[in-house]
């Protein structure tokens, strides 16, 4: 009796040790790479200070850098996917969980899924030798014509952009808005639907008054999941943006990401202010991931506080 | 458990398999230019069909990485479009030589519907675009040297590499030797700030190549040997003599000639005089330690080296659009391997 008691809380002991390590894991690692980003980033951080948020230029040869075009960029290109992504991905889940026949809804669900599994430089690719092309020429000048009043849609259309990155950003964080926001809608459950319809609200006026009210926070939580994705997203970015660190009022004109400046300038970065800068960036990309999750957070604490 | 001789025999030999040493042979490893990538596979490949006991790996992860490995003494060479600066050679420690190893150059690309191959351009009406101070392509400083041309009214995009890249700093470096204006604004590196108000980053010469194949009116600098291997369409510059020469092999091979006393430290031939000579040209270095603590091994990249700045191994580098360095400079470089102890 004594010695099954005894094994038993060993091994008890071991799988509660086991399980506080695996969560402790993730905190050390995060730990470590801030640590390890600050101490990089420690020389250009001496050197610019705060100034190196708010500088605009970005000058290798005379070692001057500073980082707001950049952070203009990424956050601009990341709002422009989550605006377009939620749109259409909330849709497509909609569609998904309450209008599609049951044949239709499985394959359909794979071909969105299947979109994720595409990788980041193929989406760059397709970027840059169709969709580049097709806003040069079609939907660009379209745009200028109706929307020409607003400053957004002025100025010379060169195909890269911070409009194309914002649409293939979009297509990428698409599969993951649509499946998730599709699990949740579709896990309210279905006497919510009947009680909205048995008031006399029709399908439209059910889901918009009582599905997706339930559902907003698993469809928030999507959107920054997807947003953190964006705000990340390197290699296609980088060529369809245009590489040019200046901030515009035009979503036509070239810019530039936190991300892309990194892998476009590292390999190359042989002084060591330059290096400590670009590390810096890379601090700065993980501070704003940081902030935006937890802004988020906030969003959703406050606002679904009384739910 | 009893054992047959033969079961004897057949596990004393399966040990003497699995712990006789390694082939004595030599790993060589190295990093550094992209641009050299191409011909440093297949030189090496070669070189190891020959020499089987020696085999080289090299990593074309950017000439910056390949000075960075270089100086932390993980790889045994380093490859770069630009030579280590003094700065670099005093982190490095131990004394460095530096030889090249092949030449290039640098044509400039322009995507112009109804225009042909051999656009006439000076030397400062390049930079001026790249300045952003001409903005037209029927602008009259264009069309004055291209009489007969129909040059179409189109805004000017200057294209650029977005990567740090050693085609930029000899474009840039170029650019200053002609243009005290690009000099003071802008200046020579492998990345700059591109001061033209159109301008476009790609990365990667097919980055840079593509976006120019994507928007008319739009003009780009690339290597030598990608503009002949994809059929760009380039322009004729006039270098100094005063002549219009097109981006060739045999042009760039006439301005490394015009200065055969190069060295690691006085490396640039832009803007070289001579009837022929391109103005936009450039040498690519090898950088290896002259006291190797591995005298086996400083012989054996000794060895190799010697061979690949050799004219049997420069004519292959030919066939890939690579131009062959000259003798003379053939000769420097061998005679600089030689101090190396081994």
């Amino acid at each position: 009796m004594r010695r099954r008691a005894d094994s038993a809380r060993r091994s008890d002991a071991f799988f509660l040790f086991c399980v506080y390590a695996a969560a402790a894991f993730f905190v050390v690692i995060v730990a470590a790479l801030f640590v390890m980003l600050t101490k990089g980033s420690w020389l250009s951080l001496q050197t610019f200070g705060l100034k190196f948020l708010w500088t605009s230029e970005w000058n290798p040869v005379n070692n001057t850098f500073g980082a707001l075009p950049l952070i203009f960029g990424t956050v601009v290109s990341s709002l422009i996917a989550i605006v377009l992504a939620g749109l259409v991905g909330i849709l497509a889940a909609t569609f998904l969980a309450d209008f599609a026949p049951r044949w239709m809804a499985r394959p359909l669900s794979f071909t969105i899924e299947l979109l994720a599994a595409v990788p980041s430089v193929v989406y760059g690719l397709w970027g840059l030798f169709v969709l580049a092309p097709l806003i040069r020429s079609y939907i660009g000048p379209a745009l200028q014509k109706t929307l020409g009043f607003l400053p957004l849609f002025q100025g010379p259309i060169y195909g890269v952009g911070l409009l194309t990155a914002g649409i293939i950003l979009a297509i990428m964080i698409l599969p993951t808005v649509t499946a998730i926001s599709r699990d949740v809608i579709a896990a309210i459950p279905e006497d919510q639907r009947e009680a909205g319809m048995s008031l006399g609200a029709t399908k439209w006026e059910t889901i918009r008054s009582v599905v997706l009210p339930a559902a907003r926070t698993g469809i928030f939580g999507a959107l920054i999941l997807a947003l953190g994705r964006a705000v990340g997203e390197t290699i296609a970015v980088t060529m369809v943006i245009g590489n040019r660190p200046v901030i515009s009022a035009s979503l036509f004109a070239p810019s530039y990401t936190l991300a892309s400046v990194i892998a476009n300038e590292f390999t190359e970065a042989t002084s060591d202010l330059y290096l400590s800068a670009l590390i810096e960036l890379g601090l700065l990309l993980f501070v704003v991931s940081f902030l935006i999750n937890a802004m988020a957070r906030l969003m959703m604490w406050t606002v679904f506080r009384d739910k | 458990m009893k054992t047959s001789l033969l079961q004897r025999v057949a596990l004393g030999a399966l040990i003497a398999a699995l712990t006789a040493p390694a082939v004595a042979g030599t790993q060589l490893t190295g990093a550094g230019s992209t641009f050299v990538y191409p011909f440093f596979s297949k030189a090496f490949y070669q070189y190891s069909a020959k020499n089987p006991d020696v085999t080289v790996n090299y990593q074309s992860i950017g000439s910056g990485g390949g000075i960075a490995q270089f100086t932390q003494k993980t790889v045994d060479f380093g490859a770069s479009d630009v030579p280590m600066s003094s700065d670099e050679l005093k982190r490095a420690g131990d004394p460095v030589i530096q030889i090249p190893d092949t030449l290039g150059g640098v044509a400039i690309t322009y995507n112009l519907p109804g225009v042909p191959n051999g656009l006439r351009l000076t030397r400062k009406l390049v930079a001026d675009i790249f300045l952003g101070n001409v903005t037209n392509w029927n602008d009259a400083q264009i069309s004055r040297l291209n009489k007969g041309v129909k040059l179409p009214n189109l805004p000017i995009i200057a294209v650029h590499r977005s990567d740090g890249s050693g085609t930029t700093y000899i474009f840039t470096d170029f650019l200053s030797k002609v243009s005290p204006d690009w000099k003071s604004k802008v200046g020579t590196g492998k990345s700059v700030s591109w001061p033209a108000a159109s301008s476009v980053g790609g990365k990667g010469s097919e980055g840079l190549a593509g976006q120019v194949a994507n928007a008319a009116g739009s003009i780009g600098y690339v290597e030598l040997s990608y503009a002949l291997q994809n059929h760009l369409n380039t322009a004729a510059l006039q270098n100094a003599a005063g002549k219009f020469v097109s981006c060739s092999v045999g042009n760039v091979a006439a301005a490394a000639a015009s200065k055969p006393n190069i060295s690691a430290t006085d490396f640039s031939i832009v803007n070289q005089p001579g009837a022929n000579s391109y103005p936009i040209a450039g040498y690519s270095w090898v950088m290896l330690y002259q006291h190797g603590s591995d005298r086996a091994k400083s012989k054996v990249l000794h060895d190799l080296f010697a061979w690949l700045v050799s004219q049997p191994a420069q004519s292959m580098a030919g066939a890939l659009d690579y131009v062959p360095l000259p003798s003379s400079v053939q000769k420097t470089a061998q005679a600089t391997l030689k101090t190396m102890t081994f």
